[in-house]
């Protein structure tokens, strides 16, 4: 019974997280965005500085008539949302956010490559929505949408594999047990990799060409509303916080810090998450839009590179310091 | 042999045993709709429920490395692959009247054939061996690893070799493709070169005249 009641709290305590972290990041973009181009941002929902914009948002997208298109393939268009939300769900589960069993969802033994095939499956959902809504807009956004992560998944795959190299094993709470400090300027070129790949796993700007508004009408979802075009926002956010907190986890040190490392390692894992998310608003309103040749070439010509020089690295450092 | 037969029984099956079975018969139905089906990108989709399917298997039998390889692998990179090669060329909403092929009566008995000697061969190999569920995982990824380095090196080693070589092979084919276009474009510009050369010198004629 009380291990049924503790899976039961861990499930709850991952799903709580799923559903208010995406608002937070989402609400944090509305208001560093706002502030960074000398506006206000929202100001009047909920009265302190707009704190309910998201809450009214969502109300707003629940009212809204759900339409499927004529001409679209009604199934696959109405499961594609729930395709591309569940995985971030799932691979919540395996992000550990403290040290020790306690503090993670589910320990996974192969973690890194849950994780990373996972977090490849919420693809699917942007390609089933993109052919399935019978729009060439749709479609192109799909298509690209595609390109985008055949490209890369590569690079992301090679500098998590580093990371495992340095660590000797896959699963993420044993690679936080294995960190040392001095793993950050030893994999800091893998970081920056899997990052930015991670940004264009997630379409985020500078990569958002597949759903590029001002040319294919948000690709994919153009010709999604109401509730399940928020789903498609959600997923995005949430992949913001899966990404930030997978990066944390990796190459960041997780529940690592200074000093209060016991009892207060999830703080340290949600400040590094928080200060990544950061990091992702900022680089959406500095960096203007990379064309669909620049995407392709950056991850072909430099990341691949970049991440199989780092494995090189990594695999040298672990001989010599063995 | 007897023994492990005799504490091993078919007709009362565990948990695991059962749900092994149901989730073996979904990935085959799914597996027979692929093929089966007219529209062409459900058959991609189908596909990804098979595969699923397969991960599932390895997961019941401990095998956790591989399942999510397997996940990584095919259900993120070649159907996805498969989704983008059907969406570049064509992937109508409906069915495609042209997806049935008329080689599926050969199809059908090389699969059959197939499918007959992988069941012969795993059925003799294996008959007798059982794996303890209940004990240390059989499939963790330490175990896999020891094992592929320790005795599986050379299969290891000869499969990257062979996929080196598909590798050089897709470069030289695409590079080769590409020079054609390029000789082909240039003597394009050539001949359009040419062709503007004489009406130029058609036009000063006429202008001389």
């Amino acid at each position: 019974m009380n291990d049924a009641l503790d899976v039961a709290l861990r499930l709850l305590i991952v799903f709580v997280v799923f559903l208010t972290f995406p608002l937070i990041v989402g609400q944090a973009e509305h208001k560093v965005m706002a502030h960074m181009q000398g506006r206000l941002g929202p100001m009047y929902a909920g009265g302190f500085h707009g704190w309910a914009q998201l809450v009214a948002d969502g109300v707003k997208f629940a009212q809204k008539e759900d339409i499927v298109p004529a001409g679209a393939d009604r199934r696959i268009f109405q499961l594609a949302p729930a395709v591309a939300l569940l995985p971030y769900l799932l691979v919540l589960l395996a992000i550990p956010i403290g040290p020790g069993e306690g503090a993670v969802g589910e320990v996974v033994d192969a973690g890194i490559f849950f994780v990373l095939a996972v977090m490849g499956v919420g693809v699917l959902g942007s390609l089933m929505a993109g052919w399935a809504s019978a729009n060439k807009f749709s479609l192109l956004g799909g298509l690209r949408t595609a390109a985008q992560l055949l490209a890369y998944e590569l690079p992301m795959l090679l500098t998590a594999a580093s990371v495992a190299m340095a660590a000797g094993t896959v699963s993420l709470p044993g690679i936080l047990d294995a960190f040392e400090w001095w793993w950050l300027p030893w994999q800091i070129v893998g970081a920056v990799v899997f990052f930015v790949a991670g940004l264009a796993e997630l379409q985020r700007p500078p990569f958002d060409m597949p759903v590029a508004d001002s040319e294919i009408i948000f690709g994919a979802y153009t010709e999604y509303t109401g509730l399940r075009f928020a789903l498609f926002l959600l997923a995005e956010y949430a992949g913001i916080v899966v990404l930030c907190g997978l990066t944390t986890v990796l190459f960041l040190g997780g529940w690592h810090g200074p000093w209060a490392t016991d009892g207060l390692g999830w703080v340290w894992t949600l400040l590094k998450t928080a200060v990544l998310a950061f990091v992702v608003i900022w680089l959406r309103v500095t960096y203007p839009r990379l064309r669909e040749d620049q995407l392709q070439k950056l991850s072909w010509t430099l990341l691949v590179p970049l991440s199989l020089a780092q494995i090189a690295l990594t695999g040298i450092v672990k001989v010599v310091i063995q | 042999m007897t023994l492990a037969a005799a504490t091993h029984g078919f007709l009362s099956p565990t948990g695991v045993e059962i749900a092994f079975l149901l989730v073996g018969l979904v990935t085959f139905g799914a597996a027979l709709v692929t093929v089966t089906t007219r529209q062409l990108v459900h058959a991609a989709l189908w596909l990804v429920v098979t595969l699923g399917g397969l991960a599932v298997e390895y997961l019941l039998l401990t095998a956790e490395f591989i399942a999510w390889v397997q996940v990584l692998i095919y259900v993120g990179s070649v159907v996805v692959l498969l989704l983008f090669g059907l969406m570049l060329t064509r992937a109508p909403i409906g069915r495609s009247p042209d997806a049935d092929s008329g080689n599926r009566w050969a199809a059908l008995a090389v699969a059959l054939a197939s499918a007959a000697a992988l069941v012969w061969v795993v059925v003799d190999a294996f008959r007798t061996t059982w794996i303890d569920l209940d004990g240390a995982a059989a499939g963790s990824t330490a175990v896999t690893g020891a094992s592929l380095f320790q005795n599986w090196v050379l299969p290891f080693e000869a499969l990257s070799v062979l996929l080196l070589a598909a590798l050089v092979g897709a470069i030289v084919l695409s590079r080769k493709a590409k020079a054609k276009a390029n000789a082909a474009t240039a003597a394009e510009t050539a001949a359009e070169a040419a062709v503007k050369d004489t009406k130029d010198a058609k036009a000063g004629k006429e202008g001389a005249l």
